[in-house]
């Protein structure tokens, strides 16, 4: 995949080592050109677009915040309406894939991603989560974890961050009934490029939830992207799993983790968990993210015995 | 230049006239000796400025788009790259 | 052909002549029988190509539309009051992203309180976000303007989606003889939808609805002003056109009568064949009253109506609309014009038929009566409600 290649081109505006860019280029690189791409307003859509340039080399709209989906929905049936006229011939039948934000996804474009899963169009919903409004400032959204400091839910002398978990999302999508649901992280391309394959292969809506750290908002070193997106699944806090037909509304891990590391190890890679650190050790807050951590590993069945 | 109806862009990937080689510090560099033409570097650059070659040969890295962010030195296995202070 | 219909069905109608590719739709009373008429021909398989989607709100309607079109499709929807108003936003972007979606709109009031009835808020209100407006006195005017609406918006010279209002209740619900165009005679009027300058299509890969940063936003937006200006001259050849196919005459302005009125009534919507009525038992009583019945409202049509009502004492406009803290809308857009010109009439807006309250000739004959004080040298405050129940009130 060298520069001239890639579908999303060089010279675009994300900041240096932004995991959603990262995210992007392996979605892309698995879907292949034959791509119409939906994106929700959000760091990805104004950062690749600034007029009159634009980082993509395949056909894309971006319409508002809270409707990717049901502008993918219209772009669907658009081409299905052509395609039984006879305005387009029968096989023309590029990928639908809809690119969103946590913000775009989670909160404010929740009813439209049900909308579009419920009605079974046949379109890949990207949800690219960096656990919060970046685009506007790092503000608190429902994918905020538990214990993150944001500009919403900042680390005060009496609330010590987000207080509230983390919204199961791929579980809502889930919960549609629908073809395929995954998560994903960008520290492991070939479990992600697999899944885009294969929710792309399936017929219907399919729902892909990707993990794309933001040193800019979770306030790390621009180089550990990839390795603390690698540590969320690591340590069992970002669970990668799949639910199929094959084994419909259950979530099969399909990265099991031997010798599971501790939180630890990846919050206080964060300066959005600092707090949790200096000027004094929260171990309680610490051990709270630990207890629900282990809950969710041993409920999805991520340890590898 | 004109503007289209509604702003349409109709040249993809115009953004390559944005050079973005200027906004970095640390400019990434390949030591070929250690380079085993894994390609990892190539996957994980969220600009796609390192390009894949050929198997024996080192990826080479487009400075004129390199932010300079890290990520590249950070997950090579063989330690083959170094970020180095860039005097401008 | 004849057939007798309501007018929620006379614009299904014309939507299905028009062949859509895309309707996605959301119902709302008064204007539900719209998708409900589409899901049925689909089901039926008299639109064999159509995809109706059911969408789960407004917002999402229009968006759907949105994309449709974006991906070259022929997109239409209907909707009324909350829902105009929820997908509001989406107007703006339909309109700045240059896409020819079509919209029914059932003219209902809008909440707070919450009324089903016929009145003009939610498309007066919409009227600002660059959509092309018409509004019919009846059903034969809500089917055919419907028709004209997919023409002018797809005219590569407008590339601006348009929208055409009917009454609620008093034209959507009642059933009215209509003359319906054969398919073919459609087929010739109105040819497939062939967008050259937007598509979503891996073969031309193209980039929409970018962001527009501030060294570029105010060109774009000129551009629309260009091509709404574009549109006005669109209309007229498309009326022309419409009127040698079909043999019903439609203009922007319709004068009644206003050659030597001294009082001058400027109607939207149904109101206006209760006011033609009017104004023949007006002058039959020996009083000089005329009216213009406005077709369409955006673009304005100053033009057409500056010398139809310049030479009259007072111009009275009636609206089934309030701007809370200034007065009626079309007197706002006629004011404007007015003040300009050097022999003009005196102006006053009359607010009436809110929430479905009937207009009836008792409420006309007080307008007249106010209009008659003004010629007579009285001055008072406007806007002048009429037939409000102010000992309910005050």
């Amino acid at each position: 995949m060298s520069e001239t290649t890639s579908l999303l081109a060089s010279g675009h505006r994300a900041c240096a080592g932004c995991g959603a860019a990262i995210a992007v280029r392996q979605v892309l690189e698995a879907a292949g050109p034959n791509t119409i791409c939906v994106n929700a307003t959000g760091c990805l859509e104004v950062t690749t677009t600034p007029y009159p340039q634009t980082a993509w080399r395949v056909p894309w709209i971006h319409v508002a915040f809270e409707n990717a989906a049901a502008v993918a929905s219209g772009i669907e049936a658009a081409y299905k309406a052509l395609r039984a006229k006879g305005a387009i011939p029968k096989d023309k039948k590029p990928n639908v894939i809809a690119f969103a934000g946590d913000g775009g996804t989670f909160d404010i474009g929740l009813q439209a991603l049900s909308g579009m899963l419920e009605r079974g169009h046949n379109v890949l919903y990207v949800c690219y989560d960096n656990e919060a409004y970046m685009n506007t400032g790092i503000q608190r959204s429902s994918s905020t974890p538990f214990g993150a400091a944001t500009t919403t839910s900042p680390a005060g002398k009496v609330i010590p961050g987000e207080m509230r978990k983390k919204k199961p999302i791929a579980l809502i999508a889930a919960a549609h009934d629908i073809p395929y649901v995954a998560t994903a992280s960008i520290a492991f391309p070939a479990d992600l490029k697999r899944k885009v394959k294969k929710a792309l292969e399936v017929e219907g809506p399919s729902f892909l939830h990707i993990l794309a750290p933001c040193p800019t908002g979770w306030r790390f070193g621009t180089e550990k992207t990839v390795e603390i997106a690698r540590l969320a699944v690591e340590t069992g806090v970002f669970v990668l799993y799949e639910i199929t037909n094959e084994n419909p509304l259950r979530p099969i891990v399909t990265k099991k983790i031997k010798d599971r590391k501790p939180v630890e190890e990846y919050l206080k890679l964060q300066g959005r968990f600092r707090h949790l650190f200096k000027p004094v050790k929260r171990q309680d807050i610490i051990d709270k993210i630990q207890e629900e951590v282990d809950r969710k590993c041993k409920l999805f069945g991520v340890d590898e015995d | 230049m004109k503007i289209e109806p509604g702003g349409a862009i109709k040249e993809p990937g115009s953004s390559v006239a944005y050079k973005t080689g200027g906004w970095r510090t640390f400019k990434p560099v390949i030591d070929a000796e250690k380079c085993i033409s894994c390609w990892i570097c190539v996957g994980f650059c969220p600009d796609a400025a390192i390009k894949k070659t050929e198997k024996g040969k080192p990826p080479i890295i487009d400075y004129d788009y390199c932010k300079g962010c890290g990520i590249c030195a950070n997950e090579c296995p063989k330690n083959a790259i170094e970020m180095i202070f860039e005097e401008k | 052909m004849m057939r007798i219909v309501k007018g929620n069905e006379a614009a299904a109608i014309a939507a299905k002549l028009a062949k859509p590719d895309v309707v996605a739709a959301y119902p709302i009373t008064p204007s539900t029988d719209f998708p409900e008429k589409i899901a049925e021909y689909v089901a039926n398989g008299e639109l064999p190509h159509t995809q109706f989607i059911p969408v789960e709100s407004e917002h999402s309607a229009m968006s759907a539309c949105i994309g449709a079109s974006a991906a070259g499709a022929r997109a239409c929807t209907a909707t009324s009051s909350q829902g105009l108003e929820l997908m509001h936003e989406m107007l703006f972007i339909a309109s700045g992203m240059r896409l020819p979606i079509v919209l029914y709109n059932a003219n209902r009031a809008l909440s707070a309180p919450i009324n089903i009835w016929c009145d003009h808020q939610d498309s007066i209100s919409a009227r600002d976000t660059g959509w092309i407006q018409f509004y019919g006195e009846n059903n034969q005017e809500a089917l055919d303007l419907m028709l004209m609406s997919f023409r002018i918006a797809e005219d590569p010279r407008v590339l601006l989606p348009a929208m055409t209002c009917i009454d609620a209740f008093i034209c959507t619900h009642t059933f009215e003889p209509v003359d319906i165009p054969s398919q073919e005679e459609v087929d010739a009027f109105l040819p497939p939808y062939k967008p050259t300058h937007v598509k979503l299509d891996p073969d031309e890969p193209m980039t929409l609805g970018p962001f527009g940063v501030p060294e570029y936003y105010q060109e774009m937006r000129y551009a629309q002003h260009l091509a709404m200006k574009n549109a006005e001259k669109v209309i007229d050849e498309v009326f022309e056109d419409f009127e040698r196919r079909f043999g019903r005459k439609y203009s922007k302005v319709s004068p009644y009568m206003v050659e030597d009125a001294e009082i001058v009534l400027i109607t939207l919507g149904s109101v206006s064949g209760t006011t033609k009525e009017f104004i023949d038992k007006m002058r039959k009583e020996g009083k000089k009253i005329g009216m213009v019945k406005l077709t369409v409202l955006r673009p304005f049509p100053f033009r057409e109506l500056i010398p139809l009502i310049k030479n009259a004492r007072v111009v009275a406009t009636l609206e089934r609309n309030i701007s809370l803290g200034y007065g009626g809308a079309i007197y706002a857009d006629l004011a404007g014009t007015l003040i300009n010109e050097e022999k003009r009439p005196l102006l006053i807006d009359f607010i009436l038929g809110l929430g479905g309250r009937d207009i009836t000739f008792n409420d006309l004959e007080e307008i007249v009566k106010v209009c008659e004080k003004l010629i007579r040298g009285e001055r008072m405050e406007r806007p002048v409600w009429i037939g409000v129940k102010k000992e309910l009130v005050t």
